[in-house]
């Protein structure tokens, strides 16, 4: 038995195809990243060793970095839209009826791609027609912003979508952590006389800290890679007020053929993101886990 | 809680309700309707007259090219991946050999890794081998990047198998393949089917791979498509409609259908990450 469920030659034949996949298409070009980043290189021609000039420019470059504050700002409110996510989810998992329903309606927007969900909010957003300026003119609104033509408000406009993408998603993931609480609990806490807030603060969001501490990881990691939405809302602009680290090394390297560089800045992405997972890791790190 | 306090309650998750469903609402009346409409009337208000002429429109325009390269690619990419992620998952979880933790955590690494890490390299290794404007590129790249995903919402259920199904098997003379592709890939086809949908979304959602290695209209897939479709019907907004209503159509009726698959298969690929 153990001999047969121990053949190196069936082992490694099954195993080949993952291996080699993700070998070849994840693994060798993170590496091969961090090479290019040393070139001076167009993506066609020949490529010219340049040492360390790259990351060195990198590191002074204001607008890596301004873009780099941009994805760390969307991460903050991604972070902080998480309590309205949690707040929603509390309401819908109090034995409400209808949850399923809404579960669903809220989840919608997730499965749309962000082509399509851009191309739509670039609609809502129209200075001339669009739903949001038509709604606000109800009110009132005379000169409504320009919603993403305004430098000082891009970043908040294009928010509104991430936000709206992403509701469903972390909404079904605080109501399925909260619907695994046992009721036993929440009804001994009513009989010792706790109101709704208190149980919701006290006793539910620690039993499902675990899983607050996963979103927060995702949410901030998803941030720093985000790009799709804002390269078909924005293409980073106006002025790359809406650039983040991702959608700036896009456009150098498939925008002005400047793969060398943009390979620097591609690795510096994964880095950040790499000790941005690490870091918050360790300090969301569980020392003992609560248990019911 | 009294009658107000659920009232309220009602209320505030309504108004969610409404701002997650009412821009797809907007979206799919305005394909219904012609730019006189869309640029006088109300933003809520229904079409006139049901304009299904849009549709075709963006049809015969040429989307239909899209929609079948989606179809495809997005088609052989899932049954790549999950042949793949079973096979490496059985392997790693039922077999016995030293390295097995150790491979298993490099595939785990996999689900940390920014796509756009990769983008340039990938792009100049399917230029030097000519895949550039090959699907073939999309298939591949689509299947290793959903790997890791996929083994880890398999890696679960694998775990869960009674080791005596293997005895049973082994004792009755068959061999590792026919254990492998006569008994555990089909008792394992409902998690195959949970993976399958989350590969789906993705898969039929992606952007940034086929708008870098495929330039060619003929092996464009839909979401690629719809964002220079959109440009070149920049002012009729009926058309531009119905070209982002058949974009996200499959996926919605895929969700009228198998609500559930989908909700299982995004916790689950999301609370383990």
């Amino acid at each position: 038995m153990n001999k047969v469920m121990s053949n190196k030659w069936f082992i490694t034949l099954y195993l080949l195809p993952a291996l080699l996949l993700v070998g070849i298409l994840i693994f060798i070009p993170l590496v091969l990243t961090g090479y290019y980043g040393l070139m001076r290189w167009d993506g066609i021609g020949a490529m010219e060793f340049i040492g360390l000039t790259n990351y060195i420019n990198v590191m002074q470059d204001g607008m890596f970095w301004q873009s780099a504050g941009h994805s760390g700002l969307l991460a903050v409110f991604s972070t902080l839209s998480l309590a309205i996510y949690l707040a929603v989810s509390m309401i819908l998992a109090s034995k409400i009826k209808g949850s399923d329903l809404l579960r669903k309606i809220y989840l919608l927007p997730m499965l749309l791609s962000s082509v399509a969900i851009a191309q739509l909010w670039i609609k809502i957003y129209n200075p001339s027609n669009g739903m949001l300026n038509e709604i606000l003119a109800w009110f009132g609104v005379q000169n409504p912003p320009l919603w993403l033509a305004d430098p000082n408000i891009v970043l908040y406009s294009i928010f509104i979508p991430i936000l709206w993408q992403y509701a469903g998603f972390y909404i079904l993931i605080y109501y399925a952590a909260l619907k695994n609480i046992p009721e036993s609990i929440i009804e001994a806490a009513k009989i010792d006389g706790a109101s709704p807030i208190q149980i919701a603060y006290r006793i539910k969001l620690p039993l499902i800290m675990g899983v607050v501490k996963v979103t927060i990881v995702l949410a901030i990691v998803g941030s720093l890679k985000y790009f799709d939405l804002i390269y078909v809302m924005t293409g980073g602009g106006p002025n790359g007020a809406s650039e983040v680290m991702a959608s700036y090394m896009y456009k150098l390297a498939f925008g002005t053929n400047n793969f060398g560089y943009g390979s620097a800045v591609g690795f510096m992405l994964l880095i950040i993101t790499l000790i941005v997972t690490v870091i918050i890791r360790k300090v969301t790190a569980d020392k003992e886990e609560l248990q019911y | 809680m009294g009658r107000i306090g659920y009232f309220l309650l009602y209320l505030s998750l309504g108004f969610v309700a409404v701002f997650q469903i009412f821009p797809i609402v907007w979206l799919f009346l305005f394909s219904l309707k012609d730019n006189r409409e869309i640029f006088a009337g109300s933003p809520f208000a229904l079409p006139s007259e049901i304009r299904w002429e849009n549709y075709l429109r963006v049809w015969e325009g040429g989307i239909g090219t899209y929609f079948w390269n989606s179809i495809w690619i997005t088609g052989v990419s899932i049954l790549f991946t999950l042949l793949f992620a079973s096979m490496a998952v059985f392997v790693i979880t039922r077999m016995k050999w030293k390295l097995s933790k150790l491979v298993l955590g490099l595939f785990m690494v996999g689900l940390m890794i920014p796509i756009h890490s990769a983008l340039i390299p990938l792009f100049s290794m399917f230029l030097s081998v000519n895949l550039i404007n090959n699907p073939l590129a999309i298939v591949i790249t689509y299947t290793a990047y959903n790997l890791p995903i996929t083994m880890m919402i398999l890696l679960g259920f694998y775990y869960t198998i009674p080791r005596e199904i293997e005895e049973a098997a082994i004792i009755d003379g068959a061999s590792l393949h026919r254990l492998f592709f006569r008994i555990l890939l089909p008792i394992s086809a409902p998690v195959l089917s949970t993976t399958a949908i989350i590969n789906m979304i993705y898969n039929w959602n992606e952007f940034v791979f086929v708008n870098t290695f495929i330039s060619s209209d003929r092996y464009k897939t839909l979401t690629v498509g719809i964002n220079n479709f959109v440009g070149q019907y920049m002012t009729d907004w009926g058309a531009i409609g119905a070209t982002l209503v058949i974009s996200v159509l499959p996926i919605i009726i895929a969700f009228i259908f198998f609500s559930n698959k989908v909700v299982e298969g995004i916790s689950s690929s999301a609370v383990k990450g």
